[in-house]
């Protein structure tokens, strides 16, 4: 398989965050990691993208196994994480930087800024943009080193409703047209069930892959669907149980510490 | 600057001027403690007119543009040091602020036992004055690169020296410029109180020998061009260069 996750674990200082996580994800297929926060989803994007070891287990790409972060693998966090000392530009052909011709940079630069429609904006400084195109420039750098998956740790977190429902779009055409296999996290059951091919449910206490539902329907989704809104009823049931138990465990924190 | 705040200052100062002038004028100080505004303005032309001031001024210039760059250069190897090792910062930093809180003046009298009474020993306080603040501020300027940057650096590809001299220098760079102006206002002071017990040249020294002299005119006057020198430099240049880095970096609006 593509991107192979063989029984990985992860443990930080005695805690367990999860374990016995066995994930294979096909090429081109774009794949959401939905779930409560504390089940671990963005520790695992991240080991992914080789910032995190696996205490147990391993992660391959292409057969080969992941040890630290390369450029097969580009990722976009909730921070756009923007140099602001580079231009647009200059942001997009950092990781290009020692490695092409200055023109061939300027091209791929260019080719991808106007993939997220910010081509007029290449000379801007980060903190001139908007969250939204700030986040589009992320993309593009990501992007911009070709990789072979992009990583999206909630990046449309940080954004009001309305940029997001455009970003959403953006990036379904971005799909569309570059065919990157995608690894998604969130913890928007509608964000994850608009985009993916493939929703991976996890729960928490320990973390744990729950369930894993293919999206059979057509893009692009509507939100009135019947199918989707089914999807997104069987999932909100799913993580009702999840959400209590995070809920009752930190009520019952509180009642053993403040009373 | 709107002129109603320009001109509400220089209101301000004329007002002083003359309270000063009628302090003067009703004779409750003797003349020669207490010369009037006109009095020190005229010292002041006459010390540029014959060079004195001019050449007082040009050696502590040199004795601060000396120190201040060691200090620069010794404070920003300590403080990355201290900012890349957690060893080295565990180890040292705790003293590094105790030399901090040390006021320069206290050192004038070891570099003059150390090195002589000298203009080395001159510069030798002002090394020490701007230093440890400037080690201070490097350290926190690499602790305050934000984790992002340098995961999203590292996720590009980059690390090792390309990591520290493309992401980390520059990402600390809005502390980094705090650095350079503290460095230079403690510097500043240090150069002042050094002078001031050296043998000269420098302004310090000049003030010193103004008051051996019961020349009172030249010591406002003196006074008066280390006010007006610390607070034009800080302004058209250190502030100045600090902001245009801060608005860049998105930290100031």
């Amino acid at each position: 398989m593509f991107l192979q996750m063989n029984n990985v674990a992860k443990t930080f200082a005695q805690h367990e965050v999860f374990s016995g996580i066995d994930l294979s994800i096909q090429e081109n297929q774009f794949v959401s990691l939905l779930g409560p926060s504390g089940c671990g989803k963005s520790t695992l994007l991240s080991m992914v993208a080789g910032l995190e070891s696996a205490t147990e287990g391993s992660i391959s790409l292409g057969g080969k196994t992941i040890l630290e972060p390369g450029t097969d693998r580009g990722m976009v966090f909730q921070q756009p994480a923007l140099f602001p000392w580079l231009t647009v530009r200059d942001n997009v052909t950092f990781p290009l930087k020692d490695k092409l011709s200055k023109k061939e940079q300027d091209q791929i630069a260019a080719h991808y800024l106007k993939m997220v429609h910010l081509t007029r904006f290449k000379e801007a400084y980060p903190h001139e943009l908007s969250g939204g195109m700030q986040q589009r420039v992320a993309i593009a750098r990501a992007l911009a080193m070709d990789p072979k998956v992009l990583l999206m740790d909630e990046p449309f977190g940080a954004l009001d409703e309305q940029t997001r429902h455009i970003l959403h779009d953006e990036l379904m055409k971005i799909f569309q047209e570059t065919k990157k296999t995608i690894l998604f996290v969130t913890h928007s059951i509608q964000e994850a069930i608009k985009l993916s091919d493939r929703v991976i449910v996890m729960g928490t206490r320990p973390g744990r892959i729950i369930a894993d539902f293919p999206v059979d329907v057509e893009r692009p989704r509507q939100r009135d669907n019947s199918r989707v809104i089914e999807l997104e009823q069987e999932i909100m049931e799913l993580l009702k149980g999840e959400i209590n138990k995070v809920l009752k465990e930190e009520l019952d924190h509180e009642t053993k510490h403040f009373t | 600057m709107k002129l109603s705040i320009l001109l509400k200052r220089v209101i301000f100062i004329g007002v002083l001027l003359a309270i000063w002038q009628g302090v003067y004028m009703s004779g409750y100080f003797p003349a020669i403690q207490f010369p009037p505004p006109t009095k020190v303005f005229q010292a002041m032309v006459e010390g540029f007119a014959d060079g004195k001031l001019v050449s007082a001024l040009l050696a502590s210039f040199k004795h601060l543009l000396i120190g201040l760059g060691l200090a620069i250069g010794i404070g920003t190897l300590i403080g990355v040091l201290l900012g890349k090792s957690r060893q080295a910062d565990e180890t040292a930093g705790m003293y590094l602020i105790a030399m901090q809180s040390i006021p320069s003046i206290v050192w004038v009298p070891l570099a003059i036992m150390l090195i002589g009474l000298n203009e080395t020993a001159v510069i030798f306080v002002v090394v020490l004055g701007g230093t440890f603040v400037m080690a201070l501020n490097t350290r926190t300027a690499i602790h305050s690169v934000p984790p992002e940057f340098i995961k999203a650096a590292r996720t590009m590809g980059t690390k090792g020296m390309r990591l520290f001299f493309k992401v980390e220098v520059p990402a600390s760079l809005p502390y980094f410029m705090s650095g350079i102006r503290l460095a230079w206002a403690f510097s500043w002071r240090a150069l002042m109180a050094g002078e001031l017990l050296s043998n000269g040249p420098g302004l310090g020294y000049s003030l010193r020998y103004a008051m051996d002299f019961a020349q009172m005119e030249v010591v406002i006057g003196i006074i008066i061009i280390v006010g007006v020198i610390g607070s034009v430099v800080d302004q058209l240049i250190f502030s100045k260069m600090e902001k245009k880095v801060m608005r860049r970096w998105g930290l100031l609006k």
